[in-house]
């Protein structure tokens, strides 16, 4: 199955970045979020109640519902003040992008972790501007409250054309589907991410880091298929103890010059 | 088309969408109440809550939904709507949008009734609670109460789109497909509110005031009428202005600066215009500037974000200046009043926002808006009677600086520092709410009110004046190139300054 991908593009003043991105997000999370499945004996199971709650926003001309559950607000709220955080320290020609990810874990054998395969991505740029006075200010408001009207109706769009969720998983798959952890609510499985893209209209750390990460997960991938295949047993691994893996890759950007080319020094061992 | 669909199943969708359309109807009604909504999520089933969703059933609203529904449920040819309208205190009416949940022929028939359609239409529901809240009708409910209230009609048939004016949008919540039918949720709404700005010239009778309690709301007393529950005391005030002065975008000029009458009935006069209704006549007149010169200003952008006409704008904030400067602006619009006011305004029906705007963020003499000129020269009591020349020349000399741009500038950071927090149509002085606080709401003269009036207003610093304030723009026109010989000199310096900074 294919990942879908959506990217939703504002442009807002610095202020403006927090609840913005708060709107979206809760109207994404409004969608994908379900009540407390309570499994039942005969492998059915019944589902708990969403409540909902209407939020003004302070610096912006607009209101949006989110699901009423605070601790999945604090959580959103945390992940979107980093964002801001990062944004504002960046410089003042800020973009940026806040990623938000619905994914599914699909088990893997020992010792590999799980895999998180994404089913959904939306990604909200941001681009901040500054402006000069009190008049453009309250433009600024009232565009941007319609702009995120527009966001929104876009959303819900995508969302109702019921394309691809994952299956309704039983009690034991629970956990590879939602994320069981509030007692409220139960949302898809979610992760958010962001980079910030610096003025020279290139990420750099933030990507670099990414890089890394992607490519040692695709890794592990395919020395799973590949272990998989060749029925390479678990006990020579174990035997081996240590697995030293190097790689090499060179950026093509010549942003960060130090960066070129980068040995990754891959170490396994087995406990 | 029902071959496929055990009995079973068929019961179920037809429940489902019974109850899908009740929701909807409530979720659509009670966006538009005014208020905002709050349900509490519920970890454990309540077997109550269709569709998983916490939404508050209200009991009229029921009634009135079933009433529609006549028993039939949504089909091929047989849509439900529920249109919002607005009606203002005068009893003027206008169709806002018309929310239609229909059926259509495209029949989905692999689809599991009970287990996926339910699931979808639940997130339809929320895409509804979505929707409801980015609509231009939104804000304007938020806004009801004194000039104007939001009712709902519910009807079921055929979508009569008609009354929505030129030029309306439609937007979609969402479909579910079903064996029976795709049910569509959409909803289409009026862009074009310029009914309001024909009615500027006319004045009605005095509404004498009333008070609605708004836990009592007779239920809908014919097809259009059914009420909402008002989210505040609704009062139509005395639409007695008088010779309000005028002009005044400042509401105590009225009562500073009136001629006509005898203090005590001016001031009832003025207080009354104050709530923010002053009942009919204001809502004739959206905010058409008086003092405007409006044209160059920001405006279209403006124009965009709340093309809703005056209504929107004139209850904007309870109870906050802001309000008061409508009322009595808005006063002032009544022909024949002053002319000496109107000498160079402009009405733009399409953009009484940024008249509105004009006002609210008139102040004083120190902010840099060198184009709302006649507002800042309204600052001056009696100004209006001052000779023309003075009038023109009048936009505060130090809202033009000439070369130094440093020179309002703190005063404008520190304005503006104040104005970054507030929200919404700002005003740099403090605006009372002429309410005040432990004093007895009659209408005669009232000490606190009257104190805070008078003493809102001070008169001019002797050195703002005109005169003293020309003469020092002159000496500083002449220091200029000394203090830019200076500033050259220690150019070094300030580079050190700068990098220090970074």
């Amino acid at each position: 199955m294919n990942c879908r991908s959506e990217v939703l593009e504002v442009t807002v003043e610095a202020r403006q970045v927090e609840e913005a991105m708060l709107a979206l997000l809760h109207t994404i999370l409004l969608h994908r979020s379900s009540g407390k499945f309570h499994y039942k004996k005969e492998g059915t199971y019944s589902i708990g109640t969403v409540g909902t709650l209407d939020i003004d926003c302070d610096f912006i001309d607009f209101t949006f519902v989110r699901v009423s559950s605070e601790e999945l607000d604090r959580v959103i709220r945390k992940a979107v003040s980093e964002f801001k955080d990062a944004l504002s320290n960046s410089g003042s020609d800020g973009m940026g992008q806040i990623s938000l990810e619905f994914y599914q874990k699909k088990k893997s054998r020992w010792p590999f972790s799980d895999e998180c395969i994404p089913w959904e991505v939306w990604s909200i740029k941001v681009n901040v501007v500054n402006l000069a006075n009190e008049q453009e200010r309250q433009i600024c408001r009232e565009k941007v409250g319609e702009k995120l009207g527009e966001k929104v109706i876009n959303v819900v769009e995508v969302i109702n054309r019921h394309e691809y969720l994952p299956k309704m998983p039983t009690q034991s798959e629970v956990d590879n589907v939602f994320d069981t952890s509030l007692k409220d609510v139960q949302p898809y499985l979610y992760k958010i991410t962001y980079q910030i893209t610096d003025s020279l209209g290139t990420s750099v750390s933030t990507t670099m880091r990414r890089l890394i990460k992607d490519t040692l997960a695709l890794f592990m991938q395919s020395v799973t298929s590949h272990m998989g295949r060749t029925g390479f047993p678990v006990c020579n691994f174990s035997k081996s103890k240590h697995l030293l893996f190097t790689l090499k890759f060179s950026s093509q950007k010549t942003v960060a010059p130090s960066l070129k080319n980068i040995r990754v020094d891959i170490c396994l061992s087995a406990e | 088309m029902d071959s496929g669909l055990s009995p079973q199943d068929k019961k179920d969708l037809d429940k489902f969408i019974k109850f899908f359309a009740l929701k909807t109807v409530q979720v659509i009604v009670q966006a538009r109440l005014g208020e905002k909504i709050c349900t509490r999520s519920s970890s454990s089933p309540t077997g109550s809550d269709w569709f998983n969703l916490a939404i508050k059933d209200i009991p009229e609203v029921t009634h009135e939904a079933k009433k529609a529904l006549a028993g039939q449920l949504p089909g091929i040819g047989r849509s439900m709507c529920v249109e919002i309208s607005l009606k203002t205190s005068e009893g003027d009416s206008m169709e806002l949008e018309t929310w239609c949940l229909e059926m259509n022929e495209k029949c989905d028939k692999d689809i599991k009734v009970s287990y996926t359609v339910y699931n979808r239409l639940s997130v339809l529901l929320k895409s509804l609670l979505a929707i409801t809240r980015v609509t231009p009708a939104y804000k304007l409910s938020r806004k009801q109460g004194h000039d104007y209230v939001i009712l709902y009609r519910i009807y079921f048939g055929e979508v009569q789109l008609s009354g929505l004016g030129e030029g309306f949008q439609t937007v979609r919540a969402g479909v579910v497909g079903t064996p029976v039918g795709t049910v569509t949720l959409s909803c289409a709404y009026r862009t074009n509110l310029a009914f309001m700005s024909n009615r500027q010239f006319e004045r009605s009778a005095p509404i004498m005031g009333i008070i609605v309690d708004h836990f009592v709301d007779p239920p809908g007393s014919g097809p259009r009428t059914a009420n909402m529950g008002h989210p505040c005391n609704y009062r139509a005030p005395d639409d007695d202005d008088g010779g309000p002065y005028a002009g005044v975008q400042d509401s105590q000029e009225v009562c500073t600066t009136s001629f006509s009458t005898s203090p005590p009935s001016q001031l009832y006069a003025s207080r009354l215009s104050y709530h923010p209704q002053a009942g009919a006549a204001e809502l004739g007149h959206p905010i058409h500037s008086v003092c405007c010169k409006a044209a160059p200003l920001p405006p279209q952008g403006l124009h965009a974000g709340k093309e809703h006409g005056g209504v929107a704008s004139n209850p904007a904030q309870p109870a906050h200046g802001a309000d008061a400067h409508l009322a009595a602006e808005n006063v002032a619009n009544t022909p024949g009043e002053n002319g000496g006011r109107r000498r160079d305004e402009q009405p733009s029906p399409s953009d009484p926002l940024e008249s509105l705007n004009a006002f609210t963020r008139k102040i004083g003499a120190f902010v840099n808006k060198p184009n709302i000129q006649t507002a800042a020269g309204l600052d001056l009591p009696f100004a209006a009677f001052a000779p023309r020349g003075l009038d023109s020349e009048d936009s505060d000399p130090m809202v033009q600086p000439p070369d130094s741009p440093t020179c309002p500038s703190p005063l404008q950071a520190s304005l503006h520092s104040q104005d970054s927090e507030g929200s919404g149509p700002q005003d740099d002085f403090v605006m009372v709410d002429f309410r005040p606080a432990f004093s007895k709401d009659d209408l005669l003269p009232m000490d606190l009110g009257t104190f805070y009036r008078e003493f809102q207003n001070p008169p001019q610093l002797a050195s703002l004046s005109l005169h003293i304030s020309s003469q020092s723009m002159a000496d500083d026109l002449d220091s200029l190139p000394e203090k830019l010989a200076v500033y050259e000199k220690n150019i070094d310096e300030f580079d050190a300054f700068v990098d220090m900074l970074q």
